[in-house]
This record gives structure tokens, sequence and C-alpha cells, in this order.
């Protein structure tokens, strides 16, 4: 993190303010008496078996810490209401330490809110922080490609047609890498699968997302997962259709036991209580997060009934490779499906390359295209 | 809907009498007992959900209205939708319900984000006004479509408009996800930030964005130009029997497109807004409701353009504290919504109510 030069006016202004604090009973939640106000803020509601409930989980297990108060929203737009909302907690709640858990809240209400609190801390997922960008404010993901990678080689096992399914919501990095993953996976089982996507060009438009999923059913995939907020709708279209479904974000395997290989969830719960943990000993978060499996920011779910013991076999090993660290699932050689180069033989991107974060293809094998 | 407000253009206009001045009394009266009707059912509501109404409404007062910081909140939210509320208020003056203004606050965003990205090195003296123009040109054009169709084609105004907000959706994500993306906007396509001088600021001393002012000046612009001029009278009358219009030589087309249009052109005028002063690009996110909300703003006004104003701040305050409700008495973020169902069905209902009070017509007071 660099340090920016100090303006005159700046300097006077921080001068002052340590002055001030200086006056001030508390300065620090490590001394016990008060506690600390943690806000978290969802783009969708809390149990929509996805991506915010992976989040609200994360929630409830700062909850049960000691000595900390967490405030919640729910359905907030990527729009002013956000910076209201965050703005709210701050005035109302006295809220300390911020959770805008949403891509979009990040640029620009984040980066607006941020510079007008400077004690308080903002923690936004998936959100690219870097120099320049206010201090106080600070970005954290997974290597959640890693678990579609993972799911990919369930469905490789368990496709009999040799082609499987993804239900996506916009043709951006974070999906692209996730579709190709689950793609990769599938072809270290079989290099013949193909991977048919269809996006629905919403984060949450449920009507699309059992459409895409029925036509993809059609088209004979018959293993289907998505990247969408909610998989709710589209895991069980695909099982009322008789397809085998790999999940995202949460567990969703209740909404359908039996045709459930696995899942890539977030595991927010011990990123959260982390960084909660942090603040109350009076520590600092670094500013840009990152972590995989290893690190216990993803996890996979449990195995289903459906998966066989080769399937499993193959999962586990895959699972220690990755365990182990530096894994590239976007490796040579490799083509992105209108034939250009994307890696030579011996090449590759391991999962904490920052360059797949600006993925803009498609590998070969997926039919589909990114625009 | 479409009686009630023929009805009332047509009626004769409160003077400045004793009769002129109960009549005006009623216009009052009934809107606020209506929502203090409204009110009355939703704490029913809440109690049979096990909540505390006074709980409720202080909690609101005071996310909505009890401290600097809610106010400026308040008038933050309250800023799309007065202009929003003008484009259903507007058409609605000459009988048309027109509910798509949606389409013209995304679209004329799309465009003021265009002309921003384009006009990136020029004065913000020239560039501001040259992209407030294009999102109110490519706003009036949208909306004013939807009265030509009506006038020319004979399509209905509410349908269009609305299947033409979903149209217009759909292509704002193309625009923005396509031709008009910045590469570098990886995560979140948008259009090419617009540049530091040419964001709308703030109001001196208020975290509340310039959208308020001029939305407040559009409604009072609306008023004049319904209240006091001859295009406002033509416009009422139009609304009132098209076929007496057409009889009297009014230019009942004209003033179809040209009303629908200037209600396009303040929507467009929101999109600009969303994007000056709270995106700083155009992106799926103006998207954001402002067009729908507008519509329950207009109805609740009864299409009075002055009236606009203290009704939007009322249901921006509403969705100010929505945070704090859920935050602090563990309701669902669709309270907030509930509450506006039933002052909307409330005030609505009411309509019936007009001319039935013996107490707002002096005339008849003799015959009791």
């Amino acid at each position: 993190m660099s340090i920016s030069p100090l303006s005159r006016r700046g300097f006077l202004k921080g001068t002052a303010a340590v002055a001030g604090a200086a006056t001030l009973p508390h300065l620090s939640y490590a001394d016990g008496h008060s506690p600390l106000t943690v806000g978290f803020i969802y783009v969708g509601p809390k149990d929509d078996f996805g991506y915010n409930q992976a989040h609200a989980e994360g929630a409830a297990a700062v909850k049960a810490m000691e000595g900390v108060v967490v405030v919640e929203e729910e359905n907030v737009a990527e729009t002013i209401d956000v910076q209201k909302s965050m703005e709210s907690m701050i005035n109302f709640d006295e809220a300390k330490l911020l959770f805008p858990t949403s891509f979009g809240y990040f640029d620009p209400h984040v980066l607006k809110v941020a510079p007008k609190h400077p004690d308080v801390r903002f923690q936004h997922a998936a959100g690219l922080w870097t120099d320049g960008m206010p201090t106080n404010a600070g970005s954290y993901f997974g290597y959640i490609g890693m678990g579609q990678y993972l799911n990919g080689i369930t469905a490789g096992h368990a496709t009999q047609t040799k082609k499987i399914g993804f239900v996506a919501a916009k043709p951006i990095p974070q999906v692209l890498l996730n579709i190709n993953s689950f793609l990769l996976g599938a072809r270290q089982v079989d290099p013949e699968i193909t991977c048919q996507v269809i996006f629905t060009g919403e984060w949450s438009l449920a009507v699309k997302e059992a459409e895409a999923t029925n036509a993809l059913a059609d088209a004979g995939c018959d293993v289907i997962t998505c990247h969408v907020d909610g998989p709710k709708v589209v895991m069980e279209t695909a099982a009322g259709r008789d397809c085998f479904v790999c999940g995202y974000h949460a567990n969703q395997s209740p909404l359908a036991p039996e045709k459930y290989l696995t899942g890539a969830e977030w595991n927010w719960a011990g990123v959260y209580t982390g960084m909660v943990q942090t603040v109350l000993d009076g520590g600092t978060i670094d500013n840009f997060v990152r972590g995989g499996l290893a690190d216990g920011f993803i996890k996979m779910s449990p195995l289903g009934p459906a998966v066989s013991d080769a399937a499993r076999a193959q999962f586990e090993a895959t699972k220690a490779e990755i365990m182990a660290g530096g894994f590239a699932a976007i490796k040579g050689p490799l083509k992105d499906n209108t034939g250009k180069v994307i890696a030579a033989d011996g090449e590759g991107f391991a999962e904490d390359d920052i360059a797949l974060e600006s993925m803009d293809y498609l590998v070969e094998g997926v039919i589909g295209a990114t625009s | 809907m479409l009686l009630s407000i023929s009805e009332k253009a047509t009626r004769a206009r409160p003077g400045f009498g004793w009769a002129g001045l109960t009549r005006r009394a009623e216009a009052v009266v009934l809107p606020i007992g209506a929502l203090l009707a409204g009110f009355a059912v939703f704490s029913l509501f809440l109690l049979l959900q096990g909540k505390s109404p006074a709980d409720f409404f202080a909690l609101v007062y005071r996310a909505g209205f009890g401290t600097v910081f809610s106010w400026e909140n308040t008038l933050s939210r309250a800023a799309p939708l007065l202009l929003a509320a003008l484009c259903v208020a507007l058409p609605a003056r000459l009988g048309l319900v027109v509910i798509g203004g949606e389409g013209a606050i995304v679209l004329g965003g799309v465009g003021a984000g265009f002309a921003g990205a384009v006009l990136g090195g020029t004065p913000a003296l020239i560039a501001l006004p040259a992209m407030l123009l294009t999102a109110m040109v490519i706003g009036a054009l949208w909306i004013g479509a939807v009265g030509a169709l009506r006038h020319y084609r004979g399509v209905n105004e509410t349908i269009a408009s609305l299947l033409m907000a979903y149209i217009a959706i759909a292509l704002m994500n193309h625009l923005v996800e396509g031709p008009l993306r910045d590469p570098a906007s990886l995560n979140k396509p948008s259009t090419a930030p617009l540049a530091d001088a040419l964001k709308a600021g703030h109001i001196p001393g208020w975290d509340v964005h310039w959208g308020l002012v001029f939305g407040v000046f559009a409604c009072v612009l609306a008023w004049v130009l319904i209240d006091k001029t001859t295009w406002g009278f033509a416009a009422r009358i139009a609304g009132g029997n098209v076929r007496a219009a057409q009889l009297q030589g009014l230019p009942v087309g004209k003033l179809i497109v040209g009303f629908t249009a200037l209600g396009g052109a303040f929507a467009g005028m929101a999109g600009f807004f969303e994007v000056a002063a709270v995106h700083g690009s155009a992106n799926a996110s103006l998207a954001g409701g402002y067009g729908y909300t507008g519509i329950l703003i207009a109805f609740l006004a009864r299409h009075n353009p002055l009236a606009i104003i203290p009704v939007a701040i009322l249901l921006a305050g509403f969705e100010a504290s929505s945070g704090l409700v859920q935050r602090r008495m563990d309701l669902p973020d669709a309270t907030v919504m509930v509450l506006q169902g039933f002052v909307f069905i409330a005030i609505l209902m009411s309509e019936t109510l007009y001319g039935r009070f013996k107490i707002f017509a002096p005339e008849r007071w003799r015959s009791a």
C-alpha cells in the first residue's frame, strides 16, 4: 500500500484529528468497553440459496462473536440507496466496519462514501482495490473458479451425453472463469466433453434462468451448473428435467438431494470472523485480500449420493493438488473457442494470477459467445 | 382512472371566493384523510405481525425526517422521483396513462454517459449542458413516440410505454456491454467514466445533488404550463373530451406529442443526474425503478405538478427509513412497499369521494 504525499492541509487535518481522538475515552475496541458494530449489506434476499445467503451465513458467524453487534440490510440496490444505507448504519448504529457485499457497490459507491468517513472501515467483496483508492476501503474475494473446476470433475464422471450446461448471468471475467473452469475440470475426465452456456443478462431473473435451464436440457445437457445470484431456480428446474446439478455460492443440496453432485461454496464465516477479530484487536486488514480453497475462502459441498467411486477418487486427488497451492486450471496447450491461442504448452495461469481477473474468452469446447 | 382524470380537467376551477376556498380545502383534506386511512390499515397489518405501529412511525420519522442526515437521505432519493413523476403527470392531463418513464430514464442516462465520454476534454460549462440536452432529447423522443403512436396509430399508450421500457432496458444493456463499453470496466460493464469536471456536484452545504433543484424547478415549470398558459388550458380540454377539443379546432395531436415529449424530457433529465451526480458512468444500475415509483407519486399527487413535490419527498422519506426499520424492528425490506401499497389504494378509493361531502360545497348548504 502506498502512502500518498501529504498536503499541508491534509497534515493539519490529520494532526487535529489525532489531538481530538486522544481526548476520546475509547480509542479501540480492544479495551472491551464499547461493542463493535458491523454492518452487512446485501443486494438480494438473505435466503436466496446463493450469493447473498453465503454472505449472510458469514454475518451469522460474526454475530456469535463477543463484543460485536451485527446490523444487516437486504435488497439494497446498487444506486444511491447503498450509499445512504452505509451512511445510515454509520449515523444511526455507529457502525465502524461495513461489508457491502455486492460487486456493483464498489465503484462509485464505496469509493465515494469511504473518504467522508475516515474512521470507518469498508470491506468490499469482489472489488479490485488498487493503490490510490481510499485506504479505509479494501476488497477481498476468493478463487471460486477452482470450485467450479472440481464441480467439473464430478460432472465429467456423471455425464452420459458428454454435454454439460452452464446458466450464466453476464459475460464478465468472474463468470467466464467459472464457465471455463467447469469445462476444463470435466475435460480432465473426458476431453470429448463440451459445455453449452446460456447468458441470461441479469444477476437475478428467475424466468430467464428457468428458460435457459430448460433449453440446456433440451439441447442434451445432462449436468448443469450456474453462476447467477440465486441458483435455486436452476437447481430445481434442472433436477426436474432429470439432470444432475452442481451447486454454486452456497449449498443447494436440499433443493435436489438425489441429483446434487457437489457445489462450489463461499466460506465467508471464517473470512469474516477473522477480519472482525483483526479490527477488535486494533489491527488493520489488508486492502487487497484474496484466498482460495487452502486459505478457507471457499469450500466444496459434501459429495452427493450420485457421485461414483471413480469420481470421488479423482475429485479428492485434484482437491489435494489445489490445496497444495499454485494450481493452474487454465494451462497450455489451450485455445479459446474462436481458435485463438490462450496458453502455449507449458504455460499456465495459477489460481492467484491477477490476469485471470480480466478474462474475456471462452475456452475451446464451450459452446457460446461472450457477446 | 381515465374518467377521474377527465372529470377533474373539465370541472370548474376553484376561484378566490368562498366556494373556491372550500373546494381547495377538499383537495387538501381528502388526500390527507386517505393518507391517514392508509396508515391506519397499515398499523393493523403491523399489529397482526406483532409489531408496534408507534415504533414503526417513530423510526420512519427519525430516519426520513428526524436529522440533517435523514433529510439529505430523503431529498437525495426524492430528486429522480420528482422528474419521473412528471413523466406520468404531464401526459395524464391529456387523459393518457403513460407508465414507461423508466425507459426514458435509462436511455437518457446512457445518452448522458455517452456524451460525457465523447466530450471528456471540453470545459464543463459546455459539456454538462450538452450531456443534459442529449439526455432530455432522447427521453423526449422515447416518450414522445408513445404519444405519437397513440394519436396517429391508435396504439394504447399504457401498454406501449410499458413495453418500450423493457426495450429501453435491453437496449441499454446492449449498449453498455457492447459498443459503448469501456474496456476497463471488467466485472461491471459501463461507459467510460466521466471526467471529474463533468460530475454534477452537490448543492453547497448539503449532501444532496443538483437534481433536486432541477426537479423542483421542473415541477413548478410544469404547473405554470398547465395552470397558467393557453397550452395547458387546451391540454386540459383535450384531456376532458377529445371530440370537443377537435371541434374547437385545438391541435390535439401536437398537444399529445408535445406533452408526452416534455414528460419524457424530464425523465431523461433524471437519467442525466443519475449518471452525472451518482454513478459517474452509464451502466445497468440505471434501471433503479424510479420510473415505476414515479407512477405512484403522480397518482398520489392527482397529477398536480406542485403536489408532486411534497408527495415525492414523503415517499422518498419512507424509502430512506426502510433500512432502519429493517435493522431495528427486524421487519423485511418489503414492509415499506406494503405501506406504499396501502396508501396508494386509500388515495385511489378517495377519488370517488370528491363532491360527496356537503361541507365542501357551500352552494348546497341551504338545501340541507
